[in-house]
């Protein structure tokens, strides 16, 4: 890479170290966008207990629950494969990385189900606010799971392409870190929208 | 783009002359170029929002109307607030001299991820584009979006924040790249407390945008959804509640005033020992000011909201805490003032826009606490004495250290000097239309005047002539310092690469540097401000 040439920085234990400093840097960022959602989600659960109460009862919960058993799911896979890389196994990164993007794919489609289903209710985002709110943050979120993928699809095509190797697997390791972030987004979303007492 | 600037052909090739044409800029990879290329956009806005500004004054020169609707009147003010902040002063120091300058300064061949900042510039670039379409139904909502007027106005507000939502994302990963540069790309030696002061001062900003930034762009992607969906969030007939967004739009927009100054309190810091040839006074007061300013910028934000309807108790804290930023902000004023004491001080052009930076933004900066006491705020708010006091700050502050900058990094950036003389006239004709602009309004403001209006009662109308007619001495100015500049790319005296006889790492290296800055790595062993003890 001319870059890391020019830097005269080609140790790779230095270039990961710089790279996972990026994008530590960058979830600080992104836990200050989703920070700014969840305070306008405090604000109005605390104004508006019974609303949301009641109108979360309308979710579905068995499909949220899916989702979440699909994305700690994708974490893991998504773990093994950056552990097999560092050993060198090539074979288990791939392997990993087309579990991640399918369970990540399967994550949209059961989210398509559930609004499809809200839509024919007629629950639409200005409904009420926590239907306002749901979707706002599911689709945000939504949107973060569409970036991790396109992440890990790059990372993919570079395997298969046999960049990799327990030398250098960079880019993979920050794809996972920032995976893991996505997912733990909906550790909390889940219990917030869905599970409220 | 500038390929006017080559330099003569026989000298060794240099970051502008080493490729050529315009693919070259648009994907280049070094940092200096994607710097220049930040800089010739953002410069450009700064003359079209200052055209605005010139429009809005002109305006006033009578009081009723005489030239534009009230209509327009708004579409002309936010036009030039909205691009002076969000296209001008926020990104100006730090993506083009900040780009520039950071790995000059710390010993690097160039920032820690070259793919991501000319990402970045393009993100800009994009950002640009579309708040330019946004423009076909101008925006008349203020520079500070309020709902519920935004959400219902007609004009193209959601694609303007959606353009500024671009501009935020390109600043963050700016702000991204520089963090890891300055942690991870110091030449060996270079320890903290050997940073020249601006690494200090963009390592602050960079935590604030890299903070603050999200949640103005979460709170443009509500407000959008709000005019797309009506999700009701800040609309009170639908359970929403208004002071939210005012909320958010300043737990960024406070911050993002620590994002317009401290970058030029940088420059400032490097400016003022240079010129004094004297040691920086106070180095990690002045450094730890800045991380100080940084935090307790978080602190503050409801300083714009005291007439909104906050409690009493959110009042005090927030009024406590404005006036507890001054300290940091205070401390570097002293400093400065303690190094150029016995200097021996060289009143070069870079210097008196540093000096004049002083002056004016203490004047700014002692006019804060008026509006961040409640009694006093009261009255004060919303009128022509803020109008005055955020100019001094962004315009005497900000504006200056920038010219300052402009004018102390040209030789390095372009290989060629200035001309004192023009660049002194500039000066003079700036120092002068700021002042008559400016100072008078803190004065119309007491008596009343309140900001964002068309018309007025006549009796204001004296001083709102005097401030018209200040507004052309200094877009005079503006102008011939503009002439000055692209002029001497070709015309300048070719610049030696240490003009100013200053000790840190860009004017170690050839006017202008080579594309990878340094032929060597140097090994650092000493601070930047390391000029001979004067014994008197
Ligand atoms: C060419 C010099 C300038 C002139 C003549 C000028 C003039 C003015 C005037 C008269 C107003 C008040 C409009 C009103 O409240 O009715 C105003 C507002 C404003 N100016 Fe300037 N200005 C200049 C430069 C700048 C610069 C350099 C900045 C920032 C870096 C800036 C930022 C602003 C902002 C943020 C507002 C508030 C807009 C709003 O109320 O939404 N101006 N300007
Ligand atoms: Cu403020």
């Amino acid at each position: 890479m001319s870059e890391r040439e020019k830097g005269g920085h080609e140790n790779p234990v230095f270039v990961l170290e710089t790279s996972k400093l990026g994008i530590w840097t960058f979830l600080a960022t992104e836990l200050l966008l989703f920070g700014a959602l969840f305070t306008v989600y405090t604000v109005f659960r605390i104004k508006y207990p019974e609303l949301f109460y009641a109108q979360h009862l309308k979710l579905n919960r068995v499909m949220g629950f899916a989702n979440t058993v699909v994305l700690i799911c994708s974490s893991l896979s998504v773990a093994v494969g950056i552990a097999g890389i560092r050993r060198g196994n090539v074979k288990a990164l791939k392997i990993a990385l087309v579990v991640t993007l399918i369970l990540g794919a399967a994550f949209l489609v059961i989210k398509g189900f559930e609004y499809r289903e809200h839509f024919e209710r007629g629950e639409f985002p200005g409904t009420n606010i926590f239907f306002s709110l749901y979707y706002v943050m599911t689709a945000i979120h939504a949107l973060h799971v569409v970036a991790g993928m396109s992440a890990l699809a790059y990372c993919l095509i570079r395997t298969m392409r046999g960049d990799f190797s327990a030398d250098y697997a960079v880019p993979v390791e920050v794809s996972g870190i920032y995976w893991h972030f996505v997912d733990l987004v909906w550790i909390y979303l889940f219990p917030m929208l869905y599970l409220m007492g | 783009m500038i390929n006017g600037l080559i330099m003569n052909e026989t000298s060794e090739p240099n970051y502008l002359t080493e490729t050529r044409g315009l693919s070259s800029w648009i994907f280049t990879l070094d940092h200096k170029r994607i710097g220049i290329m930040y800089l010739c956009i953002i410069l450009f806005f700064f003359l079209v929002g200052g055209v605005f500004g010139l429009l809005v004054r002109l305006e006033l020169l009578k009081p009723n109307n005489w030239l534009m609707s009230n209509q327009t009147y708004n579409e002309m003010f936010t036009l030039h607030g909205v691009i002076m902040i969000f296209l001008f002063v926020i990104p100006v120091i730090p993506s083009a001299l900040g780009n520039f300058f950071i790995p000059l300064l710390i010993g690097a061949r160039d920032v820690a991820f070259p793919r991501l900042n000319l990402f970045s510039v393009w993100l800009f670039g994009a950002g640009v584009l579309v708040v330019i379409a946004s423009f076909s139904h101008p925006i008349d909502t203020g520079w500070t979006f309020y709902t519920p007027y935004s959400a219902r106005t007609a004009a193209a507000v959601t694609i303007l924040v959606g353009g500024i939502f671009l501009m935020g994302m390109s600043t963050i990963l700016t702000a991204l790249n520089f963090i890891v540069t300055i942690h991870r790309l110091r030449a060996p030696g270079m320890t903290w407390h050997r940073l020249p002061l601006f690494i200090w001062s963009m390592y602050a900003t960079s935590i604030i945008n890299v903070i603050a930034t999200p949640v103005v762009g979460m709170t443009f992607m509500l407000l959008m959804a709000e005019r797309l969906f009506g999700i009701g969030f800040f609309d009170p007939a639908k359970g929403g509640d208004p002071l939210l967004f005012q909320h958010f739009f300043w737990f960024y927009s406070h911050p993002a005033v620590y994002v317009m100054i401290l970058p030029a309190m940088g420059i400032i810091s490097e400016i003022i020992p240079v010129f004094s040839r004297k040691p920086i006074f106070g180095y990690r007061a002045i450094a730890y000011s800045s991380m100080a300013i940084a935090f307790s910028g978080f602190l503050v934000w409801g300083h714009h909201m005291f007439v909104a309807g906050m409690s009493n108790a959110a009042d005090i804290f927030f009024s406590f805490f404005t006036f507890s930023v001054a300290v940091p902000t205070g401390i570097k004023v002293f400093n400065w003032i303690a190094t150029m004491y016995k200097g021996s001080i060289h009143l070069d052009t870079p210097m008196i826009y540093a000096l004049t930076f002083i002056f004016s933004f203490v004047i700014g900066g002692l006019t804060g606490p008026f509006l961040g006491a409640l009694a006093t705020d009261v009255p004060l708010h919303d009128t022509y004495f803020v109008v005055a006091h955020f100019h001094y700050t962004m315009m005497g502050g900000t504006v200056m250290g920038l010219f300052a900058g402009l004018h102390y990094w040209y030789p390095k950036m372009t290989g060629r000097m200035l001309n004192e003389k023009v660049a002194k006239l500039a000066w003079a004709l700036i120092f002068v239309g700021f002042f008559v602009t400016f100072f008078n309004m803190f004065i119309l403001g007491f008596r009343g005047m309140p900001r964002r209006w068309a018309t007025y009662p006549p009796r204001f109308q004296t001083q709102h002539i005097i401030s018209t007619v200040g507004s052309w001495i200094l877009a005079a100015g503006i102008v011939i310092m503009f002439y000055n500049f692209i002029r001497c790319l070709k015309k300048g005296e070719k610049a030696p690469p240490n003009p100013w006889g200053a000790k840190t790492l860009e004017w170690q290296v050839p006017s202008p540097p080579p594309t990878g800055n340094f032929t060597e790595i140097p090994v650092i062993t000493d601070w930047p401000y390391s000029y001979p003890k004067r014994d008197e």
